[in-house]
């Protein structure tokens, strides 16, 4: 608290806006995967730049909390550290990158690789939050479809991916049935984190600044990836260990070392990677100088 | 008739932190339904409304959402004085198309059916409601199972209607219509959100 900025309300949302998405959230809880329409405020940073979590965060955030941010798993890129910043200065509160220390984590794009614990909440940034607005692009008919539970279209989708290249080629926002009822997007993760979603135990919300809707996966919630008997869902493998501290079974991110060729693979999480390397784990580039 | 400062005190001593915690306690609730969590509840409202029901509904309610008392609570004018003063919510006569309702005698209280659904389409524009139980504990068990739940959690609490088994199996059948309910006593809260199914109604 002490060093909140005294000009703003506490986490710079006005009580009444507040009160509106905090409705929101209840509502999106007790209907997983529904999409629940909100008064989405402007706030002092652009329309993709996660003003729908931003909006998220504000309204749950308590001067005890302590929130982490990440961006593509990383907690030292732009959009990560100003909206770290901006929390820190509007409502004063603590921050950390270890996912084991935060009690809210706000994600653009990926979930951790330390498992989540129960009483955590990763809130998530979403840019597009229909499945099918790509399928289908008038909100009347989406709306339709859930509500006739209606996701034929979906299936051809993946189907005709199949059809063109012998497997479900859709990398990320893949899609993800919540209970058995709503198709829901997961936002532009890779579709590696979809398993991790399913039976958490932390409370997930989403928030879309733009598109004006929140959603909710509460803990212990079946999540299945959608896919076909005999072309069962998978999710991305690497042929190597992180560069830097050898983790299997992580995402990885490539970097590009140098004109002819050269090229690295890294853990996308950050914090993971750096808690694994401070625990003494080496990868194959780990100490190298990068010329 | 009215004593103006009961309608003036007794709420919210810090607003914006206050509604806070309230929140997380009712959003922690809804997230792991029928278990009991324990709120600040730092309000004091006029009896017959308990101190949860009257933080929950400090928090949760404002004018954009109009909400209905049953007979019991409808009768103390300083209650509604206190609650129009400290929301600033409209009350309606009828419970048919409120957002939140406040309920002192569950066990009397119209039948589930008779407040908002919500649509097909958008299920959110659904009732939320607040209902006051002498206890949460000492009832009848239920046994629910269902979203945010591991395996199953058992709830018993007292004073809720006699047939509530078999609304709420009802209400269960409408989803993704229905109502959320949040149970309160003293200064804890359950909450029962549409999601979530009874597997048996024997103890």
């Amino acid at each position: 608290m002490n060093a909140q900025a005294s000009n703003y309300n506490f986490a710079y949302l006005d009580e009444q806006t507040k009160r509106m998405i905090r409705r929101a959230i209840l509502k999106a809880i007790a209907v997983p995967g529904y999409q629940v329409p909100f008064a989405s405020r402007e706030m002092p940073m652009p329309y993709g730049w996660g003003t729908g979590g931003v909006q998220v965060t504000a309204s749950i955030l308590g001067p005890d909390d302590v929130l982490k941010v990440i961006d593509q798993g990383a907690d030292d890129t732009t959009n990560a550290v100003s909206i770290r910043k901006f929390f820190q200065r509007v409502a004063g509160v603590e921050t950390t990158t270890s996912t084991e220390e935060a009690t809210i984590i706000q994600t653009r794009h990926r979930i951790p690789e330390a498992p989540l614990q129960e009483g955590q909440v990763l809130v998530y940034q979403v840019p597009i939050p229909e499945p099918l607005r790509f399928l289908e692009p008038r909100e009347t008919e989406t709306r339709k479809m859930h509500a006739l539970e209606e996701y034929g279209l979906m299936h051809v989708k993946l189907y005709e991916d199949i059809a063109r290249n012998g497997h479900i080629a859709t990398t990320y926002a893949y899609p993800v049935k919540v209970e058995g009822r709503y198709v829901m997007d997961p936002s532009p993760t890779p579709k590696f984190d979809n398993p991790k979603m399913h039976m958490s135990p932390a409370l997930q919300l989403f928030g879309a600044g733009r598109e004006k809707r929140i959603y909710a996966v509460p803990p212990h919630t079946e999540v299945v990836s959608l896919d076909f008997e005999d072309h069962p869902f998978e999710v991305q493998r690497f042929d190597k260990p992180c560069a830097l501290c050898g983790a299997e079974q992580v995402y990885l991110d490539e970097v590009v070392l140098d004109d002819r060729g050269g090229r690295m693979f890294v853990c996308s999480d950050t914090h993971h990677c750096e808690s694994r390397q401070a625990a003494g784990h080496r990868g194959e580039m780990s100490g190298e100088a990068l010329s | 008739m009215l004593n103006e400062a009961t309608a003036l005190e007794g709420g919210f001593s810090d607003p914006v932190l206050n509604a806070q915690s309230v929140f997380r306690a009712v959003m922690d609730a809804m997230a792991k339904p029928a278990t009991v969590v324990e709120v600040d509840a730092v309000v004091t409202p006029p009896a017959p409304l308990g101190r949860a029901a009257g933080a929950v509904a400090c928090a949760l309610i404002d004018a954009d959402t109009p909400f209905w008392l049953d007979a019991s609570l409808a009768e103390h004018a300083a209650l509604r004085a206190w609650l129009a003063f400290h929301t600033g919510a409209r009350e309606m006569a009828t419970c048919s198309d409120v957002a939140f309702a406040l309920v002192g005698a569950p066990a009397t209280m119209p039948p589930l059916d008779r407040f908002a659904q919500g649509t097909q389409e958008y299920p959110d524009r659904s009732a939320t409601l607040i209902l006051q139980v002498p206890s949460l504990e000492g009832g009848a068990p239920l046994t629910f199972e269902g979203p945010g739940i591991r395996d199953r959690v058992v709830l018993a609490p007292r004073g809720l209607p006699r047939d509530l088994a078999f609304q709420w199996k009802a209400n269960r059948k409408r989803f993704p219509r229905g109502v959320d309910l949040i149970l309160t006593t003293g200064d804890a809260i359950a909450c029962l959100p549409r999601s979530v199914r009874l597997v048996e109604m024997e103890g």
